[in-house]
């Protein structure tokens, strides 16, 4: 999961240099390495990629800012749906 | 073109491309010299479940699919640009807003009016000084226990002058959250903006707030999430619709145009035989199909749930309103002189038609979002 996120993340980084470097607890948004469409975008992907069914309570920033964020909301997303990895 | 479309769907296409020919595109000139949008025409798009044209069937809509609303959208647009502008409005920017971001109670207790046309909406983001950079807003908010307190002034809110409720996005220092506040509370006034170029029916109107008081439940989103997510889910489907629109002032512009070459005489021949003049037609038919092509495209990614979808949308939108504004200037042109009078709808064509090019995002930004997706897309050794 590690990999798929970071590779989405790399897939549309907003900046010229594709070659930055962030690690799985840097702010994407803030340090600006995406932009705030992403944050919508990562909503879709995520529930395709993952099976999971992201509500409108789960629409916080906090659940999705670094790659750790992301991944533990995903877990648990899974363990409260019984979603099945893809 | 092969389009995937069930047959309800289907129907209800057809229909609003008759009811755009009937309906309203004998009125639209009229409209937009009176600059009013009639009560009468808004009864009937509701009545056909326009207003409601992608709201899920459970909760009174038509629950049509982005392939089908595309579609219904440039219908609508090629018979009078106003009533579409409001199905963008009341549909893709808030009725889409709301699904996506609001409570379930939020959701059942303002969808099913907006679906049935009973609450007609209008989305207020723009300020006077902040447009593109729509971050920089600086209408305030503040809380006082369970009620905020707004003050600012929003400009431009397309049918915000008979909008019954306006979602308001607004900020408490960095936090910026969106909020639905209904037209008729104290505090809230609509100032008509007049002298525009174009959008005349559509009742665009400054929106003052001075201290006007909203309640807790009419917060949409969690605080602080209303740019991230209300916003950039209210203008992705903005832009989709305004793709859209893109596609059906294009065709309305080609249409005028073939017919007027098609009857007009000069130096003894029709002037649709003249080799300068099938160029336009030619560059307008291939811009017509590229446009609705990439709406298609844009409309299957969003149909499938695909991320790319933003982009395709933003990609389709750019190109669209380039394209009705590129045509609508050509079929000015081919119409001569005749192209300035209002007794043809070319001239509105292409004053409405220039507007695609600024509202929800301008092409500029357009072109910025779309440069970094090519520069990550493309050119990778
Ligand atoms: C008819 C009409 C209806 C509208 N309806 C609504 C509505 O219902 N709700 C709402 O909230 N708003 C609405 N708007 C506002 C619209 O969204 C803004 O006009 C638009 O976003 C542009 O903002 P602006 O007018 O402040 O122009 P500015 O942002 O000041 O832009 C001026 C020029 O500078 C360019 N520019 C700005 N920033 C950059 C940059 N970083 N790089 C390159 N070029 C740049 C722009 O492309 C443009 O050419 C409407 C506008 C119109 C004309």
């Amino acid at each position: 999961m590690r990999a798929k996120i970071r590779s989405v993340i790399e897939n549309n980084l907003n900046v010229f240099d594709s070659d930055v470097e962030f690690s799985d607890d840097d702010n994407i948004f803030r340090k600006g390495f995406v932009d705030s469409l992403f944050a919508v975008q990562l909503l879709d992907y995520l529930e395709q990629e993952f099976r999971i069914k992201i509500s409108s309570q789960d629409l916080n920033i906090d659940n999705f800012y670094s790659v750790n964020r992301i991944i533990s909301f995903v877990e648990e997303k899974r363990r409260q749906d019984g979603g099945t990895s893809a | 073109m092969n389009i995937d479309l069930d047959d309800r769907q289907r129907g209800i296409v057809d229909e609003a491309a008759e009811f755009a020919r009937t309906v309203l595109a004998p009125r639209a000139q009229e409209n937009d010299e009176k600059g009013v949008f009639p009560r009468e025409v808004l009864k009937q798009m509701a009545e056909r479940g326009y207003l409601g044209a992608t709201v899920p069937q459970e909760y009174g809509g038509l629950g049509l699919d982005p392939v089908a609303y595309g579609l219904l959208v440039a219908a609508i647009e090629s018979g009078d640009c106003a009533a579409s502008r409001l199905l963008t409005v009341h549909v893709a920017l808030v009725a889409e807003a709301i699904l996506k971001c609001a409570s379930t109670e939020q959701i059942r207790e303002w969808i099913p009016r907006l679906a049935r046309g009973e609450t007609i909406c209008a989305f207020a983001l723009t300020e006077p000084d902040h447009g593109s950079d729509a971050a920089g807003i600086q209408t305030a908010y503040t809380v006082h226990g369970d009620e905020f307190r707004l003050n600012g002034r929003k400009r431009w809110i397309t049918f915000s002058g008979i909008a019954d409720l306006l979602l308001v996005i607004a900020r408490n220092e960095e936090t910026v959250s969106a909020f639905l506040i209904e037209s008729a509370t104290e505090g809230v006034r609509i100032i008509p903006q007049r002298g525009l170029m174009a959008g005349k029916a559509c009742h665009i109107s400054e929106v003052v707030l001075e201290d006007v008081v909203v309640s807790k439940k009419n917060m949409i989103g969690q605080p602080g999430q209303g740019f991230t997510y209300v916003v950039n889910a209210a203008l992705d489907h903005g832009r989709y619709s305004i793709a859209w629109s893109g596609v059906g002032l294009a065709e309305a512009a080609v249409d005028a145009m073939v017919s007027y070459a098609k009857k007009r005489s000069q130096f003894g021949a029709k002037i649709g035989t003249f080799q300068l003049v099938r160029e336009m037609i030619a560059e307008a038919v291939a811009r017509v199909y590229a446009a609705k092509s990439l709406c298609l495209r844009a409309g299957e990614t969003r149909r499938a749930g695909k991320p790319d979808s933003i982009i395709e949308s933003t990609i389709a939108k750019h190109f669209a309103a380039g394209a009705a504004f590129r045509t609508a200037c050509d079929a000015v042109q081919i119409h001569g002189g005749n192209g300035f009078s209002n007794e043809y709808p070319v001239e509105r064509y292409m004053r409405e038609a220039k507007v695609l090019e600024i509202i929800e995002g301008t092409a500029q930004i357009q072109q910025m979002v779309i440069s970094m997706h090519g520069l990550r897309r493309f050119g990778r050794g």
